[in-house]
């Protein structure tokens, strides 16, 4: 079963929709005691990736995500606080994957926020995106993004610069967009995240 | 590449969706959520909702219509009408809406934006414009375009983005319901300096309207209501034909 880490961190409603339609059970885990009763994790995410580490680190559940080997999925600022630091309110985040979320602003000349669908290029071999088309369309809606990195990035997106669209570092990986909005592509992510291990 | 994006837009009264629709395999027309789980089946890449609602009933009407369309719709929506303070815009965000859109609200209390946005973040707040042309300038018009402000259009847009609007949904007043094409001069002119995603919406009539949109204006998306729901545009057409001519859309 799935846990959502349930933090306040924004609205979830449309999270948990798409898990009711795709048939995949979950529960929320609001403290760290509760992350035992669940063999995968996601961690939703809205807003300020500050404001979230902050309500993370209130629920005492900051400490004990790092050592989860369960597999954890992070969704937007839910990936964001996967990495070491944000340009948001220059916070430090979970640091799991060694990597800066940066601000689009001043490094690009299209619009902030980044909304809409744009494509996602994913390498072969990622089970994450295991039946879905290497230039996929997925939904978009950030200010923020996380570097591009050969090691750590699992799929990429071009948006002015090439940032990572999705992560994976051992057990632990991310989308910056939301697989709960992206239509059918993102409802294949979702399964395929729910079939891991 | 981001795509360019297709917008239905459907009206909503008491639950029920106000304009016609003529959907040959729809069960019930008047449904909003069998409407949207349709457009989103269709290829449309995001829906906005107006919930025209008049009765003291209306935030309850408002907020389990937002629920349904999030159980069931797999694409991102937003939702407008009587969004007057943050407690409003926080039961919808709740409720499961990617994003309220404001428009009187935000022309009567411009504050209303920077507490949005600083509530909820830019992403969620889309401050809808109608314009329309007075004696060689656009102003801001409200209900409905029927009541004129003083407010220049351009100068009103400029002043929402800065104070925390993260889309712009810009409907001009003289091309709506015409039929005869978006305004592209005009939102050309706007999305030429404006730093935030633009939204057409007024005029369109036929596929040919969408093509000059994007190529004209270069704005992020179009909206247009009836066209859609009396089936004159069918959206796997449109989408066929704007990739025809080389504009970004999502297969």
């Amino acid at each position: 079963m799935t846990g959502i880490i349930n933090y306040g961190a924004g609205n979830i409603f449309s999270l948990t929709a798409a898990l009711d339609r795709l048939g995949i059970p979950y529960g929320m885990v609001n403290t760290q005691d509760e992350l035992i009763a669940y063999d995968r994790i996601i961690i939703p995410g809205v807003g300020h990736a500050g404001a979230a580490m902050r309500k993370l680190q209130a629920s005492g559940l900051a400490a004990s995500i790092g050592q989860l080997t369960k597999p954890v999925l992070g969704i937007c600022v839910g990936m964001q606080l996967l990495t070491a630091y944000s340009e948001e309110g220059n916070s430090s985040l979970l640091n799991i994957v060694p990597l800066k979320t940066l601000h689009f602003e001043n490094r690009i000349s299209e619009k902030v926020p980044h909304i809409g669908w744009n494509q996602v290029f994913h390498e072969n071999g990622f089970a994450l995106f295991a039946n879905i088309k290497k230039d996929a369309y997925f939904y978009f809606v950030h200010s923020y993004f996380i570097e591009y990195n050969a090691t750590f990035t699992a799929a990429f997106t071009d948006y002015g610069l090439k940032f990572s669209a999705s992560l994976q570092d051992r057990n632990f990986y991310g989308v910056q967009f939301h697989p709960e909005k992206s239509g059918e592509a993102g409802e294949q992510l979702l399964l395929n995240f729910s079939n891991l291990y | 590449m981001l795509a360019k994006r297709i917008i239905p837009c459907l009206d909503v009264k008491d639950g029920r969706t106000v304009k016609g629709v003529n959907f040959v395999d729809l069960r019930d027309a008047g449904d909003p959520v069998e409407l949207a789980w349709q457009y989103s089946r269709q290829g449309a890449d995001e829906l906005v909702f107006l919930d025209i609602t008049a009765t003291h009933e209306r935030r309850k009407t408002t907020v389990d219509l937002v629920k349904s369309v999030a159980r069931q719709v797999n694409i991102p929506f937003t939702i407008g009408g009587g969004i007057n303070e943050l407690a409003d815009a926080d039961i919808l965000l709740h409720a499961g809406a990617d994003k309220i859109s404001i428009n009187s609200a935000a022309v009567r209390n411009p504050d209303l934006i920077n507490q949005l946005a600083e509530a909820f973040g830019i992403q969620f707040v889309v401050v809808a414009v109608d314009t329309r042309h007075v004696d060689g300038k656009n102003y801001v018009h409200l209900n409905g375009g029927r009541l004129k402000t003083d407010l220049e259009t351009e100068a009103w847009i400029k002043d929402a983005e800065s104070r925390g609007a993260g889309e712009i949904l810009l409907t001009s007043m003289d091309h709506d319901g015409t039929k005869n094409g978006f305004d592209c001069t005009l939102l050309k002119k706007i999305n030429d300096h404006l730093s935030i995603p633009l939204i057409a919406s007024g005029g369109a009539g036929n596929e040919q309207h969408f093509i000059d949109v994007f190529q004209q204006s270069n704005v992020d998306a179009a909206l247009a209501a009836s066209v859609f729901h009396y089936g004159e545009i069918l959206i796997p057409r449109l989408k066929g034909e704007l990739r025809q001519h080389g504009i970004e859309i999502r297969q």
